[in-house]
């Protein structure tokens, strides 16, 4: 620890060092700590006539919390928040896995260039813009649903947008940067030596994959799921756009709270939705056996 | 087991390249031999070898191991086994997985990759390391988890791209001859690829030369190689050789008189050179010596001594003849030869037979 400073001292100078604790302890304190603790403050409190605030009832319990055990339709959709967060999460793995190896490990040069470049165009694009397509291609008179007519796969244009599959096409589309670019920057560093070691040895291609690039790749693999999966639990312009109206996302329950001014409630909720992320990063961490350190390089 | 090696008029040029970077190379490796590349760096020896282990395919010509055609058969399907120069060992394996992958992907029980590969370690001197992580082994070791690693596969063909490159001298050295044994024990052809002479000479059967425009100049063996060099590239490249531009005087038989701006020489003439034609003649430092009259020598210059470097079992010395010509000449430190000061005027002489007269392009007889 006194080398850290030592060496803080040593590149910043003492009035430069001064300053950058000063800024960065602020923002910590009054960006993150304070409204945090504010919001957690709420949490504990129930909702209380503008009278009672400060009187014997505004006591700390728990008692937000336990709503999401009674209220059924909360856990309900607390519960498939979870699972089709997962299911965002596979499905984004596995179109990535295959492009990021592409570009990581096949392709060079030129070539590599314009993919990256054709990756990373359509995220020029604002998110709501690219989300309104997305409805454009899905919707009963879409594009795809066109397309499937004229090549004689169905006969009747089909509901994409009922139940889920719409929000987990938008988000995994939405979120295939976050889960590539882990990934590529993992299997970027595997030496083409290996695998071509392995091949020699009479290793299948799938078994090479298994063996070599899935356990180096492991850090990466963990990065991007945790970054997808916290994307998608947290995201609310998806599902609202995306979304059937009568199947709710997580963070639309915690959003109607606060517009109906349970701000208690849905801070709660809110909680409850970053303590899930916390626990979903070390259930990676530990699937993964990755540690914390490995992550930060 | 082991396998002959026919390399059958091959040619590579990789997609998008201009030039080829093997050019024709046509030799049969011998089942059972210790075959060297040799070559400057980027003369196409790594892509003859990856042709041979089936990483790239041939644009022209054909590879046959043990008469079988190769083409369209993958690196996993050939009888090959290649070592990669920078080793490539799995380094989120242990030692004994490394070593047992080839096994593990043919489907042998653990027990028996396990034993197995207590077998290989024992085989290549590092017994007892089957549990440890490749990150924790010297270049050396590592060296031997690779060759352990590719003979796990009972390869009938081993592939080595300059693998001793990494080590240092000593290592290399004893490596050397650590690795000629591995291979009489195994009996497993060899096909190893160096820009090293030292090394190719050393350890192998025979040699074969390749030239900066991916051609196969000379294949012999070593000894072959260094005295009767075919082409001006080996004899260039293979051990040191002082050069000089001559032309032929005369034809006689195998042999020629040759005009040099420092009098008349005779020497050898493998290619049956006809008089008229200029050529190169070679000679080998360690075939001049000082001499006191014409008479002791076929060849005689007189030269002026430019400088001696000492180096403890011999002298190196640098000699000026007409004409601006440099000779190197090898003296050994035996206390038989004279003792030369910079500047003296002496002169120097060689034998007829240490004479190689070479030239290039259109004569045959190479
Ligand atoms: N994958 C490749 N694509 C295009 N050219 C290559 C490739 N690999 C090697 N070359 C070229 O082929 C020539 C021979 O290379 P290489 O076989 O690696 O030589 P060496 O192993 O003798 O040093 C070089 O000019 C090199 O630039
Ligand atoms: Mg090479």
């Amino acid at each position: 620890m006194r080398s850290f400073w030592q060496n803080a001292v040593r590149i910043f100078g003492p009035i430069g060092l001064t300053y950058i604790s000063i800024t960065v302890g602020a923002w910590l304190l009054f960006m993150i700590l304070i409204p945090q603790l504010i919001m957690i403050d709420f949490s504990m409190r129930p909702l209380l006539p503008l009278r009672k605030i400060g009187g014997p009832e505004d006591i700390w319990t728990l008692r937000n919390y336990m709503v999401l055990f009674t209220n059924e339709l909360h856990r309900a959709i607390f519960l498939k928040t979870i699972w089709s967060s997962i299911i965002v999460t596979s499905v984004a793995l596995a179109i990535c896995y295959p492009i990021s190896f592409y570009l990581a490990k096949v392709t060079r040069g030129a070539r590599l260039g314009w993919l990256m470049i054709g990756l990373i165009i359509p995220y020029w694009i604002n998110e709501l813009l690219r989300l309104f397509a997305w409805q454009l291609i899905l919707a009963d008179a879409g594009i795809l649903n066109k397309l499937l007519m004229l090549l004689g796969f169905i006969a009747e244009p089909l509901n994409f947008r009922a139940g889920n599959s719409a929000v987990i096409v938008g988000m995994a589309y939405a979120y295939i940067l976050f889960m590539v670019f882990p990934l590529y920057n993992a299997m970027e560093s595997l030496d083409r030596n290996q695998l071509d070691a392995a091949r020699d040895l009479g290793s299948s291609w799938l078994r090479i994959h298994w063996r070599i690039v899935v356990p180096h790749a492991k850090p990466g693999i963990a990065v991007g799921c945790i970054m997808t999966f916290m994307l998608a639990a947290g995201s609310i312009a998806a599902p609202q756009l995306l979304g059937s109206p009568s199947s709710f996302w997580f963070t639309e329950v915690i959003y109607t709270n606060f517009e109906t001014a349970n701000w208690n409630q849905g801070a709660a909720y809110a909680t409850v939705l970053a303590l899930l992320c916390l626990v979903f990063i070390f259930v990676m961490l530990r699937v993964f056996r990755v540690s914390l350190k490995e992550l930060a390089q | 087991m082991s396998h002959d090696v026919d390399i059958d008029h091959v040619s590579m040029r990789y997609p998008g390249s201009q030039r080829f970077a093997v050019t024709d190379v046509h030799v049969r490796i011998k089942p059972g031999e210790f075959f060297s590349f040799l070559g400057p760096s980027g003369c196409g020896k790594t892509t003859l070898l990856r042709l041979v282990a089936g990483f790239i395919e041939p644009t022209q010509g054909e590879i046959r191991i043990d008469g079988k055609d190769m083409r369209g058969i993958g690196p996993n399907k050939r009888p090959t086994a290649m070592i990669f120069q920078n080793l490539a060992l799995f380094p989120l394996m242990t030692v004994a997985e490394n070593i047992a992958f080839g096994l593990e992907v043919r489907g042998v029980s653990a027990a028996k990759r396990r034993k197995r590969a207590e077998a290989l370690l024992e085989l290549v001197d590092l017994p007892g390391m089957a549990a440890k992580k490749v990150s924790d082994l010297s270049g050396g070791q590592r060296q031997r988890v690779a060759i352990a690693r590719a003979l796990a596969v009972e390869p009938a063909v081993l592939l080595l791209d300059e693998p001793l490159s990494a080590l240092d001298l000593k290592l290399r050295q004893h490596m050397r001859s650590e690795l000629r044994k591995i291979q009489r024990r195994t009996g497993v052809t060899f096909i190893y690829i160096t820009h090293d002479q030292g090394e190719a000479l050393n350890m192998s059967d025979r040699v074969g030369v390749m030239s900066e425009k991916g051609q196969l100049e000379q294949v012999a063996a070593p000894d072959v190689l260094y005295n009767e060099p075919a082409t001006i590239f080996v004899a260039d490249f293979v051990g040191e050789n002082n050069a000089f531009r001559v032309s032929v005087r005369e034809q006689v038989g195998d042999w020629a008189v040759l005009e040099t701006p420092f009098g008349m020489l005779k020497g050898r003439n493998p290619q049956g050179l006809t008089s008229g034609r200029r050529a190169t003649a070679f000679v080998r430092p360690e075939a001049i010596s000082v001499v006191e009259n014409s008479a002791a020598a076929d060849n005689f210059v007189p030269c002026t001594v430019e400088n001696l470097s000492f180096e403890g079992a011999f002298i190196t010395v640098v000699l000026k003849a007409a004409g601006d010509q440099s000779f190197v000449m090898r003296q050994n430190n035996d206390g038989s030869a004279p003792r030369l000061k910079a500047g003296a005027k002496v002169q120097i002489g060689f034998r007829a037979d240490n004479t190689l007269l070479l030239t290039n392009g259109e004569q045959s007889g190479a």
